[in-house]
């Protein structure tokens, strides 16, 4: 199972990798307004970090999500609300 | 904050990319001439992009239907059908559509939009899982949100992905709605609907497809992705509109599960929606009867649809995987699109600007449809114009 601390390390890989600037990520980075995420490269994110987990994560989950923060604790409770994750 | 406030990076950035020319999200159509010719901005133009795949619009037959249900039954109904009754062309009409797909059961909607918001809410609520294609319509994801369901995401057409994700489900799986596209708008690809199938049976899921863009374009009797795989019978929902192959506005579901029926009684989109004006349902009839026997029509559009993505493609555009009707060029940025939207328009010709989110991989496009009753003349105009501005 892992940790919060290790999501957040992956879901920043990601991050990275998906908006290709130089902007300092960090837990508190706004997924839209800062790093200029639009709509659907924030569910396209979810599919990858999905498979990085191997969990199923529902787009409806990300309703309160804004932040890098926001979406690796939503990230870490559901890993450890899945059964056999 | 004024609620207004909100528009305002909308109407900076239309300003800014759009200038005062003409607006390609809201041409102005000052007449018709044909299915395939109008006057737009004072300019005599081919239609390319108004999704009139049969070029039925004008059809005598159904322009007939509808007059005479405007003298018969009057302008509109009035309300939904729940509160101001079935007329006995909405009746008329499901039975023939049902008919059509040899199907239990049909609905039919006011607009192709509300037939997917009101079957998938309808049919799903906050205890159950949708998971639908990355690339779907906006209708789409409207009625999932509706619905209150878990909504999953699978890859674009990609029936291993969606296996992956109904097995991450567990038992869940079972009795999820997984919804996929005959032919997608964006792009014009066709879904691999048999290996869908597939994937969705060993889970025991229940499959709607959604055939706007596939009615009258596919199928010996152009019922679709469905007709056209075999696959009709092993469809729980078959999902369309009525305003792309049948010329008018309205929408359809139909399945074997005589379930759907009560969707009637449980889906709100449906429940609050005035239904269908008579004179739309007459002429809906008139043009279903042409789509069955349209195999001239479906012939005469997808040779044109192969000749003008051949030639696009031998002028160098990057375009969507395969030829069809929905013909998509792929731009790398919105100004190279506006560009050659516009220079199009200034060569008479009109198709579909489409900008990044509703597009794939961020691209923008392009989009031509193409219509059985273009000319061969219509499509070298059409062929003329790409070349110019390659």
């Amino acid at each position: 199972m892992a940790s919060y601390e290790e999501i957040l390390e992956k879901v920043i890989g990601e991050l990275s990798a998906l908006t290709a600037t130089d902007a300092n990520l960090t837990e508190n980075s706004e997924l839209v307004t800062e790093l200029g995420l639009d709509s659907f490269k924030v569910l396209d994110l979810l599919m990858d970090i999905e498979d990085e987990f191997d969990i199923s994560m529902p787009v409806n989950l990300l309703a309160d999500v804004h932040t890098v923060k926001d979406l690796a604790e939503r990230i870490h409770a559901v890993i450890n609300t899945e059964p056999g994750t | 904050m004024s609620l207004f406030d909100k528009f305002q990076p909308l109407l900076q950035d239309r300003q800014s990319l759009l200038g005062q020319d003409v607006d390609p999200f809201g041409a102005p159509i000052e007449e018709i001439y044909s299915p395939t010719e109008a006057r737009i901005n004072g300019r005599k133009t081919i239609l390319a992009g108004t999704n009139n795949y049969l070029g039925l619009t004008f059809d005598k037959e159904c322009l007939d239907a509808a007059h005479a249900a405007l003298d018969e039954l009057g302008t509109g109904t009035t309300g939904s059908r729940m509160a101001n009754g079935s007329f006995s062309g909405h009746r008329a009409l499901e039975r023939e559509i049902a008919a059509f797909y040899e199907c239990e059961k049909a609905i039919v909607f006011t607009t192709g939009y509300q037939a997917n918001l009101a079957v998938i809410s309808g049919l799903a609520n906050n205890e159950d899982t949708i998971v639908i294609d990355a690339d779907s319509h906006a209708s789409i994801y409207d009625g999932c949100r509706l619905s209150g369901a878990d909504i999953v995401r699978f890859r674009h057409n990609n029936p291993d992905d969606l296996d992956k994700r109904l097995k991450r489900l567990g038992e869940r799986a079972a009795n999820t709605l997984v919804i996929i596209e005959g032919i997608y708008s964006m792009l014009g690809d066709k879904a691999r609907i048999r290996e869908f199938i597939e994937v969705k049976n060993a889970h025991q899921a229940l499959l709607l497809v959604d055939e706007a863009h596939s009615l009258g374009v596919l199928g010996e009797r152009g019922r679709g992705l469905v007709e056209e795989a075999g696959v009709i019978h092993e469809t729980d929902f078959i999902v369309g509109t009525f305003s792309k192959s049948l010329a008018s506005t309205g929408g359809y579901c139909v399945s074997n599960h005589p379930q759907l029926d009560l969707i009637r009684y449980a889906s709100r989109p449906y429940i609050f929606t005035a239904s269908p004006c008579p004179s739309v349902i007459a002429s809906t009839r008139a043009a279903l009867k042409r789509v069955e026997n349209g195999a001239d029509l479906r012939a005469r559009l997808w040779r044109h649809a192969q000749r003008l993505y051949r030639h696009l493609h031998d002028a160098g555009y990057e375009l969507g995987p395969e030829p069809c009707p929905v013909i998509a060029a792929l731009l790398d940025t919105r100004e190279q699109a506006l560009a050659l939207w516009r220079g199009l328009h200034e060569h008479g010709v009109y198709v579909n600007l489409i900008f990044p989110p509703a597009t794939p991989d961020g691209k923008s496009l392009v989009r031509i449809s193409v219509c059985a009753a273009h000319t061969d003349e219509q499509i070298d105009k059409i062929c003329e114009a790409f070349s110019v501005l390659a």
